[in-house]
């Protein structure tokens, strides 16, 4: 006869066995096997993989696509936060879901939208075809797909933080003199920071990540309109295992680093809205 | 009564006091304008010109049903299946301490930060036949790779967090007294978890399910490597637009795009609403 103390450890026990298990199965494998088969063949082919020009220009596309698409959407998501969690307006949840709206559609129809706005066959496209501009299957059309697909993250972070933090501070504030810009400047963004930091890092990393919305307008021309993902997927699909591992494991590295930045980020916002742990037990004390 | 009045236009004053209103909301509309309700009128725009008789040929289609029912049925078994393992580790991470804790927890969100197309790959080359766990599943006769059930795993991979995400934070805050008092009225710890627990973390649990089932769905990077993408069989929707738009066939891609944008859309509204149940529950 097994006491009950014992059997409730041995239940805990299978239970962390059976969620290692699933982590290990779901998270860890797909990492190792990623890195296992990018140095397969050796280092030196594992450096010429990410080092060729295509691998490079890919690189240089969406480091250059990121570095538009997410400084729109943080001033976006500052401005939306802000009229969203410092006003009353008739409208307000409307707003909120409409923002969410990219969230629920999927990649491939954001990509097909400004395909029907912007493409040969599209309401734009001869016109601005006229004036001897491309969008679609050209690099526009995929900071306009990433901008799409990055548009909630910064301002769905902000506004259940700034509505938390509510309108008191910069009321002050300004009732001491200081002006809308000194006010947004010293007073809310410090008390905004790590949700806008939580946001930027989400945001960038599926800026760089998107696959399906950048591969309906990217048009895969080698060098010209290929973003990294689009570049693992052609080498993959060449069978050219090794070199879209390799450069697959540069994507890795981002993902890695976005749950590091993003854990820290967390960290110190938690740390922030509880500065002192030791003084906490006497504050429940009644 | 003076004083009252005094007051209310004070406060109503204060309340609007603080200044950008008017170009916030005006920029906030601009830009969702711009970026995403013209963009995504464009379907409506393109399926009205279709006319009714067009669209419903289009979706009717064997090929277009066979991919709808492929892309709902698949996205539904794996948020079924991310229902019991998303809870067992909510439910591990937020209550057992042990050694690698804070690690699980960080990598749960794997599939958030990785890009689908490397999820896509390396779910592949793990359930191939050649594969780090299809050469162990081959000789038992299981091929998941290239079948409808390799789709099943992508989503599941992608679909994960959410479940995770939302059970987590109503777990840490659910309160002991009452499990511990239907143990110490001698409830088995199974018990107390189907009669206590279970309840109360019931509608976080449905509303994982339904983030995992809206972004399955429209999935589409981890799935075209491991699915195989045979007509009828083993193609999902958003795949079959991508092949309609690169045959230059625009309206049957936007008769399906329109299915499906119809379809997340009222997941979105099931989703706030149980959202919405969730905080007022939270609340009380």
């Amino acid at each position: 006869m097994i006491g009950p103390d014992r059997r409730y450890r041995i239940a805990r026990s299978a239970l962390i066995l059976g969620a290692l298990s699933v982590a290990g199965l779901f998270l860890v494998l797909p990492l190792l096997i990623v890195l296992s088969g990018a140095i397969a063949k050796g280092w030196s082919l594992y450096l010429a993989s990410i080092s060729e020009p295509d691998a490079l220009a890919a690189l240089r596309l969406t480091l250059t696509v990121t570095a538009i698409a997410v400084p729109l959407n943080l001033v976006f998501g500052v401005v939306a936060a802000w009229c969203i969690a410092k006003f009353e307006f008739p409208g307000r949840s409307a707003l909120i879901t409409l923002i969410d709206l990219p969230l629920a559609v999927s990649p491939v129809i954001s990509g097909l939208i400004y395909v029907l706005l912007f493409g040969a066959q599209g309401l734009l496209g001869p016109w601005l075809g006229e004036a001897g501009f491309r969008v679609i299957f050209a690099v526009p059309g995929i900071v306009l797909a990433t901008i799409f697909v990055t548009f909630p993250f910064v301002a769905r972070e902000l506004i259940p933080v700034m509505q938390a933090q509510g309108r008191d501070h910069e009321e002050a504030a300004l009732s001491l003199g200081a002006s809308g810009w000194q006010t947004f400047w010293r007073v809310t963004l410090p008390n905004i920071k790590w949700g806008l930091l939580y946001g930027v890092i989400l945001c960038n990393a599926r800026a760089m990540g998107e696959f399906g919305a950048v591969s309906v307008v990217s048009g895969h021309i080698r060098g010209k309109t290929n973003t990294l993902p689009l570049h693992v997927e052609i080498l993959y699909n060449e069978y050219q295992h090794t070199a879209a591992f390799a450069v697959a494991s540069l994507l890795v590295l981002l993902a890695l680093l976005t749950l590091v930045a993003k854990t820290w980020v967390e960290a110190r916002a938690h740390r922030d809205r509880h500065p002192d742990p030791i003084v906490q037990p006497d504050e429940e004390l009644p | 009564m003076t004083a009252t009045a005094t007051n209310s236009i004070s406060r109503w004053r204060v309340s609007g006091s603080l200044p950008g209103f008017g170009p916030s909301l005006g920029y906030t509309l601009l830009y969702l304008s711009l970026i995403v309700l013209i963009p995504l009128a464009m379907i409506l725009l393109r399926a009205s010109e279709l006319g009714l008789d067009a669209f419903i040929a289009k979706v009717s289609s064997p090929r277009a049903l066979a991919s709808l029912r492929i892309s709902f049925g698949c996205a539904l078994i794996a948020a079924a299946i991310n229902m019991p393992i998303g809870l067992l580790l909510a439910w591990v991470i937020s209550r057992y301490p042990f050694p690698g804790r804070r690690l699980v927890d960080a990598l749960i969100d794997l599939p958030i930060a990785l890009p689908t197309a490397v999820a896509g790959i390396a779910l592949t080359a793990l359930y191939a036949r050649n594969g780090w766990l299809g050469q162990w599943l081959a000789p038992l006769g299981i091929e998941l790779a290239f079948t409808p059930a390799g789709i099943v795993i992508a989503l599941v991979f992608v679909g994960l967090p959410f479940v995770v995400r939302t059970v987590q934070p109503v777990l840490q805050d659910i309160e002991h007294e009452q499990e511990e008092a239907a143990e110490s009225l001698g409830a088995t710890p199974l018990q107390t978890f189907v009669r206590v627990s279970l309840p109360t973390i019931a509608p976080a649990l449905l509303t994982g399910f339904a983030l995992a089932f809206a972004r399955g769905v429209g999935e589409y990077g981890s799935v075209i490597f491991i699915a195989g993408n045979m007509p009828m069989i083993s193609e999902i929707t958003p795949l079959l637009i991508v092949t309609q738009l690169e045959q230059y066939d625009y309206a049957g891609a936007t008769a399906l795009a329109l299915v499906m944008l119809l379809g997340s859309f009222a997941l979105l509204l099931l989703i706030n609403s149980l959202q919405a149940w969730l905080a007022h529950r939270g609340r009380r």
